[in-house]
Formats: structure tokens, sequence, C-alpha cells
């Protein structure tokens, strides 16, 4: 590729398609963006693929790392939601999992040749569509379920009759905020750490160019790179779990909604 | 081909730089979302189908044979356990009554000795009571014997003085009076 690098700390989430492809008229371009969305598929099938090929009775490294997440999620779900809701523990798994990988691979600094790193959770249609996704799930689910009777999420026992309207309109406006929420956290947590380490790399680079004593000082943001780097692999983990634990509270929702 | 998709790629490229440089996030520019959430369905699709129907049962099926095994395994440790408690009960009341046994014929064997030395003692007593009594009765015997003598002496003696003052023999029956009257006073 012919570009430049990175001028500013907005570039890196800048989408340019690299093989442009319509489908109905519609354009679905393979783009950087969807390149680092197979790397994620691909990390994930060959990460799991080998940790489950053996299925040893006494584990791997790779296997042990699966199950901690396999136990840790299956947990989650199970706490959240209580052993029926197991079967949506492999929507919650596949979540947790797709996220953290996104947030992860975003994390890797450009191999200078490679495709520049991209964080695809950093843009809000990949968490939205997520959000959108998990709060379908709960609507469809809460239905089936529950039938009409699932619109008492909606109408909370024990409230005097005069409040009951604005109650009401204050749990409906509650519930669809969630895949906003949703959408919103895990998008500007991925933005802003990003913006910040590119910032922070920019210093280096004004103050390496300003020489003398100005390059002595930029050890400091180099410090802080590393320090807000290490921080950023927590928020990648907490995020993912975050996204993970939400979509299961609001599923209890929709598996519980006579009880409340 | 492959060069004319790359000049196209260059192309649309430049032409997304051109609308940012009008200001604006890149998350916001809507043109890339079909494509997003397009790719976004088919890999998180993808990862969903493979997780279910290959991942998490091999993964639940590990950790569930484990947890199997396990619980197995404590099991035939608590019947393990069980069984050498028993077998250790079965070993302090065999050994308690063994201890038993031997106090038992240790006092037996006690009894039986202490009778046999109290049967000795008493026939060593007997042959030795029956020997000193042997032993009395011919010390008597003697001490008669020698009475005897010195009497038979004593009158032999008489005898002879008397018949060598008066030449003439004594009766036995005056000698031995004498003698005896001699011998009180």
């Amino acid at each position: 590729m012919l570009r430049q690098m990175a001028a500013g700390p907005m570039e890196q989430f800048e989408i340019h398609p690299l093989v442009p492809l319509t489908m109905g008229g519609v354009d679905v371009s393979f783009t950087n963006s969807t390149l680092w969305m197979w790397i994620a598929l691909g990390a994930a099938i060959a990460f799991f693929g080998v940790a489950t090929r053996s299925r040893a009775l006494i584990p791997g490294r790779l296997q042990s790392v699966a199950e901690v997440f396999y136990e840790f999620i299956a947990d989650t779900v199970r706490g959240a939601i209580g052993p029926e809701g197991m079967k949506f523990f492999p929507y919650v798994f596949t979540l947790f999992i797709y996220i953290l990988l996104a947030n992860l691979l975003g994390l890797f600094p450009t191999i200078p040749g490679l495709p520049h790193t991209f964080t695809t959770t950093s843009h809000i249609a990949v968490t939205a569509s997520l959000g959108l996704l998990s709060i379908s799930i709960v609507i469809i689910y809460g239905f089936y379920k529950n039938g009409l009777s699932f619109l008492k999420l909606f109408v909370p026992s024990g409230v005097p009759i005069w409040l009951l309207p604005l109650v009401s309109l204050i749990e409906i406006v509650s519930f669809l905020s969630r895949p906003i929420s949703l959408a919103i956290r895990l998008f500007a947590n991925m933005l802003a750490g990003h913006i910040i380490l590119k910032v922070f790399a920019g210093f280096i680079i004004s103050l390496l160019g300003a020489g003398g004593v100005f390059g002595v000082i930029a050890i400091f943001p180099f410090l802080g790179i590393i320090a807000i780097t290490m921080l950023e692999i927590l928020v990648a983990f907490l995020q993912a779990y975050v996204f993970a634990i939400l979509t299961c509270i609001y599923l209890n929702d929709a598996v519980h909604a006579g009880h409340h | 081909m492959i060069l004319t998709l790359t000049v196209l790629a260059e192309e649309a490229a430049h032409a997304a730089e051109a609308a940012h440089s009008e200001g604006g996030l890149p998350q916001m520019d809507v043109t890339t979302f079909p494509s997003q959430i397009f790719w976004l369905a088919v890999t998180f699709g993808l990862l969903y189908w493979i997780m279910s129907s290959l991942v998490l049962p091999r993964l639940g099926a590990a950790i569930e044979e484990r947890r199997d095994r396990i619980a197995d395994d404590l099991d035939r440790a608590a019947e393990s356990k069980r069984m050498a408690e028993e077998a250790e009960a079965a070993y302090n009341r065999s050994l308690a009554d063994a201890r038993a046994k031997a106090q038992a014929i240790a006092g037996e064997t006690r009894d039986e000795v202490n009778a046999e030395i109290a049967s000795l003692r008493k026939d060593a007593e007997d042959t030795l009571s029956s020997k000193a009594d042997a032993a009395e009765a011919r010390i008597e015997e003697m001490r008669r014997t020698a009475a005897a003598k010195v009497r038979e002496a004593a009158a032999d003696t008489t005898r002879a003085i008397v018949e060598a003052l008066i030449q003439e023999t004594p009766a036995d029956a005056a000698v031995h009076a004498a003698l005896a009257k001699a011998a009180n006073a």
C-alpha cells in the first residue's frame, strides 16, 4: 500500500476496502475491518482447535486455558440465569471470545510490511450490531417463552396504579437503552484506549524529533505507553466480560419474566 | 486482476479519506456500515457454529469425564479407607485376643511352675526331715551303746579293784547296784 504512516490519532480507525464487493447493490467490500474479523476468527479456530485436539483427561496448557474460559463463562451464565440458562451458553461464550479476541488483536502494534492493526470492536456499527443481537435474542426468547406476560417486565408489581404509567415508561426507556449502553460502552472503551496510545506515541515522535533534552524526556510517554498497554489488556478482558455478563443479566429477564 | 483490484482499492481508500477529511469520526461513516455488519454476521455466525457444534461439546465432554473420573476415584478412595479402617479394627481385635490368650497361658504356666516348685520343695523337706530323724535315732543309739559300754567298763574295773582288795569276786548284781548308787550320788 502506498499509504502514508498514520498521521492523526483517528486514522487508525479508518476503514478502507481491500477488495471492493457489492451484493444486491449494497457495498459489502472486504475491508481492513473484515480482514481483522477473519484474523480473530482464525485465531479462535487455531486456539480452540489445538486446545481440544487431544481432549486429554489431564489437560495440557492450551486445553487448561480453554477449560478455564469454558468454566468461567459457564459459571457466569449459571450464576446470572440459572441452570435453564445453559442453552444460551454457546451464544454467550461465542460473544465473549469474539469480543475478547477483537479487543486483544487490536492492541498488537502494527508489524511493518503487514496490514495495519485494526480493532473491529472500536466501531459502533460492530458493537451496536452485537448489542442489538443480544437484545433481539432477549425479546424473541422472552415472547416465545412467556407470551404476552413478558410485557410484565415493564409493569413492576407493588407500584401504585397512578404511578404505573410513569414507572412503565421508565422501564421501557431503560430496556431500550440497554443495546445502546452495550454498544457505546464497548465502542467508547476501545476508541479511547487506542486514541490515548496513539497520542502518547505521537508525543514520543515529537520529542525525539525535537532532540536534545526533549529526546531524553521521551522516556516518560514511552513508560506511559507501557502502562496504558497493560491497562488496555485488562480493559480488553473486562469489556468482553461486561458485554457477556450484561447479556446474561438481560437474558435472565427473558427466562424469568414471571418472577418480577 | 489482482492489480485492478488493488488500484480500485486505492481509489476507494482515497475517496474514503477525502470524505473523512471533511471531519467526523471514521466510526460515523455510514457507508462502511453494511460491509462491517455483513462481515460481522459472517464471522460471528461461523464462530458460533464452530463453538456450539465442535469446541464446546468437546471441552464440556472432557471436563465432564474428568469430573466423573475424580468422583469415581474419590468414591474408591473412601471405600479403600473404610476397608482399611475395618482391617485395622480386626487387627486390633485379634491383637487384644492374642494378648489376653498370652496372659492366660502365662498365668497358667506360672501356677503350674509354682505348684511344681512347691511339691519339689515338699519332697526335699520330707527327705531331709526323715534323714534328720534317722540320724538322730542313730546318735541316740550310739549314745546308749556308749553309755552301756562305759557302765560295763566301770563294772569290770570295779570287779578288778574289789578282787585285788579282798580276793573275792563280787557278784554282778552287787557291782551294778553299787555302780548305780555311785552314779546317782
